[in-house]
Formats: structure tokens, C-alpha cells, sequence
């Protein structure tokens, strides 16, 4: 490339260079632009947030925001449900797709074609909306936390892929395994599942951002405000504006309304920037080895 | 039963009975298909018994007689929507909104991942690149409300420039007129980014030799950019526009949902949250399960059609 670059040093390309460069830098602080915001109004006082319509530094720092929203129930609360059920449900759904996607890697096991068209149909159709309520409903698990993990508990194009990762997966390894006299869940348990640690992280975060930041699970099946999911009581706060969505213990005490807004985004975001470095990599993989076919 | 032990002493490989088959897989697999149960189970109770659920549209659902005990109505509530005026509006507010985004969402990315190939420094590249991808891992609450932050009619940072430079103090979020333009915005705010991948991805298979053998044939940066770059990723932007097409009916309930109000229902319902609306919000269930069997047919439909198209354009694409 840097002869390529040699070769085109006229002048007319240097400009579109520099332009090029600009806009670019426009585009990825346009992105970012929001979040420097947020994050430092939620240090801001309520009069500076008042008067100044924007700004990347505030002029009294203050953690009243975070104060507030750390002394609420009700956010406490969501956090750790939240927290809860991101890592049970991660869990669970790993479980479901990774004991699915084995058996349907082996091409001799009869019936496979038929589950994978199975899943592949479930894909392109489902009931909807309604009757899928109705089977949750019907189940009892309205109002329960299961609702929010058991049934997203496979994501189809997730187990294709996986199916996909464990069709190129060594097949002598297994045979010699299977002369050592262990069985297929041994194999799996012992031998697969060890060497597919990569593969395993990468979808314990696709399943953690998913169930994260899922929002019409719980809008669907959480009528009880006090099971209250982050995601939820994040819409409560910052697009309904409810002031005594968090609650308020002192009557006298005036609640930082602006600033707990930005705080709330802020604390959502956390865990999502935390592992972004590691979902920037890995999805970006997944996104191109997502194909169907196989 | 003599015969075919017969066969069996023979070692000819005996023509087994159907029974026989399914005991000797048994034996040989009875592991993996231990290890299907959880799967099997999730697809019966979670994706198919749904599908069963559908009969209720052609029923009169009642949730205390069940779905078998609910009396027949045939298409009564497939005609009761379609002679509705929400229908049209539905309809129409759906296919503004894909419109709009196959018109502006949909080349953004394409835009975008041109000019980062044309960036040659690789480092530069790759921190425009960390930074445009965020936004996809977030979740709709978060853009949402950060859109009610910024443009707040209270002093929200936009409101107050756009007052400043047009003199106008226009309330994006409640006015009917702005909600188009505010979830096409928010569209390319979070999607822009992350969309430039499988663009990217096609470039870099386009080997230098070609780029350097155009430069000594004194082809400028644009000619570059037209007769390589551009050929380049055609196939994928065919595939891509194809899907989006496949795609019209579903414009996402999650965004749509969060940005409605009182003020701009007229414009901005579509046919996700009015199912919400009317099924869960009022109960009627069985009207409601019409209305989203509506969408799932026409959507497999487009998807399947588009599909074939897809593939008539390149035998290597398509997703099945």
C-alpha cells in the first residue's frame, strides 16, 4: 500500500484525503458526541444542566445523580434483577443451544435433516406476538423471571452457526476418544465443549448483550412493576419522565430530575462498553461466518 | 423373521424392518439424541405451539374456554381489519417507514464503507471503525432515551441550536410531521456504522495489484472508486437491498414503540405495536393474532421471493 501511496501523491487526491479524513473524524464523534454528554452531565449539578444546553466538562462536579439513583429501591432493585437474569439466562440458553447444535453436527444421526428444517422454518415463521403470549401465559410464567429467558432460549441463526463450528470440528479426536470407550455425552462434555472455549464466550455474550438490552420481553411479561428489569425502568425515567419512577424517601428532598436521567443511561451502557472490545471482535466474526447454509 | 436371520449369517447386508433401524440408531446415537431433548422440547413449546396458537384468529378467543372450546369465525377478523381504516394507515405508516429507510438507511452504510477504504492509515481506519460500531450494542431504551435527552423541548442541545440557526422551536419528538425523520435518524445513528461491515468485507477481497495496475494506468481517485471499488461490492449490495426488501412489513416494534406518544399515533403506528396495542394493551386476542398472521404471511412471502431473486442474481448468495 505505501508504494501505491508513492505512486499517488498528485494533488487533487491529497485533497480528498484530508476531506475524507475530516468527515470521517465527523462521523466518529458524531457517534461518540451523545455519550460525552451523558456521561458528563450525569456529574453535572441540576442549575448547570439547566443552563448550559451542552458541554464536555461540567463546571461543579458532582455524584448527586449517582447518589440519588444508588439510594433507590427501585433501581436497585432493577439492577440487581438484571443482573440476575443476564447471567442465569445466559447460562441456560448456552445450555439449550450448545446441547442442540452437537447431535445436529453429525451428519449419520437420523432425522437431522428434518430437525434442521425445523429450525430453519422456525426462523422464517413463528405464531407472533399473541400466541406466543399465550403459551407463556398458559405456562404460568407471567410475572416470573423465566419469561425473560426460556423462551428466547435458542436463538435459530445462533444454533446454525455453532451446528456449522461443530461440523468442521476434529472428527478423528472424537473417534479416538469413542475406542477409549466414552460415550457420546462424554465426549462432549469432556473433549468438545473444552476445546470449544472460544466459541463458547463468544455466544455467552451474544445471549448476555441480547438479554441485556432486551426490552419487549419484559414490557410483554413483567406486569409487576417491582420485577422491573433495567431496561424498563430506564424507559420509566428517561422517555416517560416519571419523577417518582425511582421513588423518593424524603419528602423535602428535591431529586436531581436531569441528572439521574443521565445517570441511569450511564450505568446501562457500563456493561455493554466494558465487553465492546471483546463483542467488536467476535461479532463482527460471527457476522461473516453467519451463513445458513451446511 | 427366519429369513432374514438367515441373511444375517450370510453377512449380505440384511434388509432390516423399520423397527430394527430405529433400534440399532438408538443404540448407536441414543447419546445425541438424549442430548436433543432440551432443543426439541424449547422448538415444540416455544415456536411451535405458538404456530398451533394462530387457529385463534380464526376463532373468537375467550381465555376461559381455551383454545379448543373457542367457537369458529372463519375470516370474520381478517375482514373486520382490512375494511378498517386502520388498515390503510397501517399499511401506509409501514411502508413510509421502510421506504424512507431503503432510501436513506440503506446507502449510508455503503457510503460509509467506501471512504474508509479509501483511508490509508490503517490505524486511523480502525479507530473510525471502533467508534461507528457502538451504537449497534445498544439497546433501543438507550437510544431512545438519549434522543428525548438531546431533543427535549426543554432545553434539549438540538432544539436550542436549531433555534439558534433557524429561529424555529420545533418540538421533534411530539410533532407528527418529525417522527419520520426521527426514527430514520436514529436508524443511521446506530445502524450506519455497524452496517459498513459486510461492505468491508467484500472490499478486502479486492486484491492491491488492482488498484496499483489502475494508478499506472493514470486512473484518478474517483475512477478508482468507480470502476473498482464500486464493481466490487455490487453483488453485495444487490443481496443486501434484496433482503431489505424482504423485509418492508418488519419495522422493528422496539423503536417504533418507544417513540410513539399521544401526539404522533396517527403517523407512527405500524403493524408490531398495533398488535401490542390491541392484543395485549385491550385483550383482543383473537383480532390481534389476525393482524400479525397478516404480517407473517406477506413477510414470508417477500423473504421467500426475494430470496429466489437473490439467488437468479448469484448462485452463491441467498440464505438457504
Amino acid at each position: 500500500m505505501s508504494d501505491m501511496h508513492k505512486l499517488h501523491n498528485t494533488k487533487p487526491g491529497r485533497v480528498f484525503d484530508v476531506i475524507n479524513i475530516i468527515f470521517l473524524a465527523v462521523a466518529a464523534i458524531v457517534t461518540l458526541l451523545p455519550f460525552i454528554y451523558v456521561v458528563a452531565g450525569s456529574f453535572a449539578t441540576e442549575s448547570e444542566l439547566a443552563r448550559r444546553a451542552f458541554f464536555i466538562i461540567p463546571e461543579t462536579f458532582t455524584l448527586e445523580a449517582y447518589r440519588y439513583i444508588f439510594t433507590s429501591e427501585a433501581f436497585i432493585r432493577s439492577i440487581v434483577i438484571t443482573i440476575g437474569v443476564t447471567a442465569v439466562g445466559t447460562a441456560v440458553q448456552l445450555f439449550f443451544t450448545f446441547t442442540m447444535a452437537y447431535p445436529l453436527a453429525k451428519r449419520s444421526l437420523r432425522g437431522r435433516k428434518l430437525l434442521i428444517n425445523i429450525v430453519i422454518f422456525a426462523m422464517l415463521f413463528s405464531g407472533g406476538m399473541i400466541p406466543t403470549f399465550l403459551v407463556v401465559q398458559g405456562l404460568g410464567l407471567i410475572d416470573t423471571y423465566w419469561a425473560l429467558i426460556l423462551p428466547n432460549a435458542i436463538n435459530p441463526f445462533n444454533l446454525i452457526i455453532i451446528k456449522n463450528f461443530f461440523q468442521n470440528f476434529s472428527v478423528e479426536l472424537e473417534e479416538s476418544a469413542k475406542i477409549d470407550g466414552a460415550s457420546e455425552i462424554g465426549i462432549f462434555w469432556r473433549i468438545v465443549l473444552p476445546l470449544s472455549k472460544p466459541i463458547i464466550a463468544t455466544f455467552a455474550l451474544f445471549y448476555a448483550v441480547a438479554i441485556w438490552n432486551d426490552f419487549m420481553s419484559p414490557l410483554l411479561y413483567l406486569n409487576d412493576s417491582s420485577k422491573w428489569t433495567l431496561q424498563l425502568l430506564l424507559r420509566q425515567v428517561t422517555i416517560s419522565s416519571d419523577p417518582n419512577a425511582l421513588g423518593n424517601l424524603d419528602p423535602d428532598y428535591v431529586p436531581p430530575a436531569e441528572g439521574m436521567k443521565l445517570a441511569i443511561i450511564v450505568i446501562a451502557t457500563l456493561p455493554i462498553m466494558t465487553v465492546y472490545p471483546f463483542l467488536q471482535k467476535h461479532f463482527a466474526k460471527g457476522l461473516l461466518i453467519g451463513s445458513v447454509k451446511g | 423373521m427366519k429369513a432374514l436371520s438367515l441373511q444375517g449369517t450370510n453377512k449380505q447386508l440384511p434388509k432390516k424392518t423399520f423397527v430394527e433401524t430405529l433400534k440399532q440408531m438408538w443404540l448407536r446415537d441414543k447419546w445425541l439424541y438424549v442430548l436433543l431433548i432440551p432443543g426439541i422440547l424449547y422448538f415444540l413449546v416455544f415456536r411451535y405451539a405458538p404456530m398451533y396458537g394462530i387457529i385463534i384468529a380464526f376463532k373468537n378467543y375467550v381465555p376461559y374456554l381455551g383454545i379448543t372450546e373457542s367457537i369458529w369465525v372463519g375470516f370474520d377478523h381478517f375482514t373486520a381489519f382490512f375494511s378498517s381504516p386502520d388498515f390503510l394507515r397501517l399499511l401506509g405508516n409501514t411502508l413510509w417507514i421502510s421506504f424512507l429507510s431503503i432510501a436513506i438507511a440503506f446507502p449510508a452504510p455503503i457510503f460509509l464503507a467506501v471512504l474508509l477504504n479509501e483511508v490509508r492509515f490503517a490505524l486511523y481506519k480502525k479507530f473510525v471503525q471502533t467508534c461507528i460500531y457502538i451504537p449497534h450494542f445498544l439497546s433501543w431504551t438507550i437510544v431512545v432515551g438519549l434522543t428525548h435527552l438531546l431533543f427535549s423541548i426543554n432545553g434539549g442541545v438540538i432544539v436550542e441550536m436549531v433555534e439558534t440557526i433557524f429561529g424555529m422551536r420545533i418540538n421533534f419528538l411530539a410533532e407528527p410531521e418529525w417522527f419520520r425523520p426521527m426514527i430514520i435518524l436514529q436508524g443511521v445513528w446506530k445502524g450506519t456504522g455497524w452496517g459498513t461491515i459486510i461492505f468491508l468485507a467484500a472490499l478486502a477481497n479486492v486484491s492491491p495489484e488492482q488498484y496499483e495496475a489502475a494508478i499506472v494506468d493514470g486512473a484518478g481517485r474517483f475512477r478508482r472508486v468507480w470502476h473498482i471499488t464500486l464493481p466490487a461490492i455490487r453483488g453485495t449490495v444487490v443481496i443486501m437491498l434484496i433482503l431489505t426488501m424482504g423485509n418492508v412489513l418488519s419495522t422493528g416494534f422496539d423503536q417504533i414503540f418507544l417513540m410513539t406518544n399521544s401526539l404522533n399515533r396517527s403517523v407512527a403506528d405500524v403493524f408490531d405495536t398495533y398488535v401490542y396495542n390491541v392484543g395485549i394493551t385491550r385483550g383482543s386476542y383473537s383480532y390481534s393474532t389476525a393482524v400479525g398472521l397478516f404480517k407473517s404471511v406477506v413477510g414470508i412471502i417477500l423473504i421467500l421471493t426475494t430470496d429466489f431473486i437473490a439467488k437468479k442474481v448469484d448462485k452463491e448468495s441467498g440464505l438457504f
